[in-house]
């Protein structure tokens, strides 16, 4: 946003929102990782846009699948410096006791993306439908199941004010990221609608069906 | 930290106290652009994007020539972006 500043992306010493946990707690690590690696996490939430971004056919559609993408890789960053935060200074007692003995088996107190039940990050999580409309409601679906999973998190992370903090912002994020969403797939939609283009006719699929 | 520029006597308050505006300016910013994305004719909050981006530029300017650079894109006589603390880290700014 500043002068000079014209490559994606440029890294900003800076965390979107701030967080600074005073207590080790494992046992809350364990089941946030799943907003870093998860399926509604925010690594998905980044990738799903930035690829989804390349066939949007309006410019509204691009701007915000690129825009929110960029905004959820500085979330990815907040929600990977809970979890380093939470375990860095873990006993081996605390570990033990926190049931992060599995994860801590294979990946230390690295932030390793992962799901809750220790699924590792796989694309699997994001669709590419080649169909705008298909793409937008699948992205207003991902947001409302990251706020479904922030809801989750807040439960389980209520005696923790330092953690809550943090993911009530996300939280709120989550439901803006859904409204512009909406508002793009009108949009598009209005946009498909006014050029009248019900198919691809150069799609072998469809070719021999034209509806008459 | 050495603080040369902005003359307080308590350099955390300071520091803190800037990246505190700094990174709501950030979210203004931010949350305009998106709005801006699907409302671009908004004279209103154009006028707000405009304003924040303004104000951001200044102060960031002011952070960085007293506290070290935010990006890598800062031109410095000796390489500040060493210095911690990271954002992830404790006691992060």
């Amino acid at each position: 946003m500043g002068k000079g500043e014209f490559l994606m992306w440029t890294y900003e010493k800076l965390l979107e929102y701030p967080v600074n946990i005073k207590n080790t707690d494992p046992r809350l690590a364990k089941v946030i990782i799943s907003q870093y690696g998860g399926p509604d996490g925010e690594l998905a939430a980044s990738l799903r846009y930035l690829s989804q971004k390349f066939g949007m056919p309006d410019e509204k559609a691009k701007a915000v699948l690129n825009d929110i993408a960029t905004e959820e890789l500085a979330h990815l960053e907040i929600v990977g410096t809970i979890v380093h935060q939470l375990t860095k200074d873990a006993s081996i007692e605390e570990i033990e006791k926190s049931g992060l003995a599995p994860y801590y088996t294979d990946h230390g107190v690295d932030v390793y993306p992962a799901s809750a039940n220790g699924v590792p990050f796989t694309a699997a999580y994001i669709a590419c439908k080649g169909d705008p409309i298909a793409n937008l409601q699948e992205d207003l679906s991902a947001e409302q199941k990251a706020r479904a999973t922030y809801e989750k998190l807040i439960d389980l992370c209520r005696d923790n004010p330092d953690v809550l903090d943090p993911l009530r912002y996300l939280r709120q994020r989550e439901i803006v990221h859904f409204q512009r969403f909406g508002e793009t797939l009108r949009g598009v939609q209005d946009k498909l609608a006014e050029k009248k283009f019900y198919m691809n006719p150069k799609n072998s699929l469809c070719s021999n069906n034209t509806i008459e | 930290m050495e603080n040369r520029n902005c003359g307080c006597a308590n350099d955390c308050t300071t520091r803190r106290e800037m990246i505190d505006e700094i990174r709501s300016l950030n979210f203004a910013i931010i949350e305009l652009s998106l709005y801006l994305d699907t409302h671009p004719f908004d004279k209103k909050a154009l006028c707000l994007h405009d304003k924040y981006c303004k104000e951001l530029d200044e102060l960031k300017e002011k952070y960085q020539k007293a506290f070290g650079p935010l990006t890598i894109k800062y031109p410095s006589d000796d390489w500040k972006w060493l210095e911690g603390p990271w954002p992830w880290e404790r006691g992060n700014f």
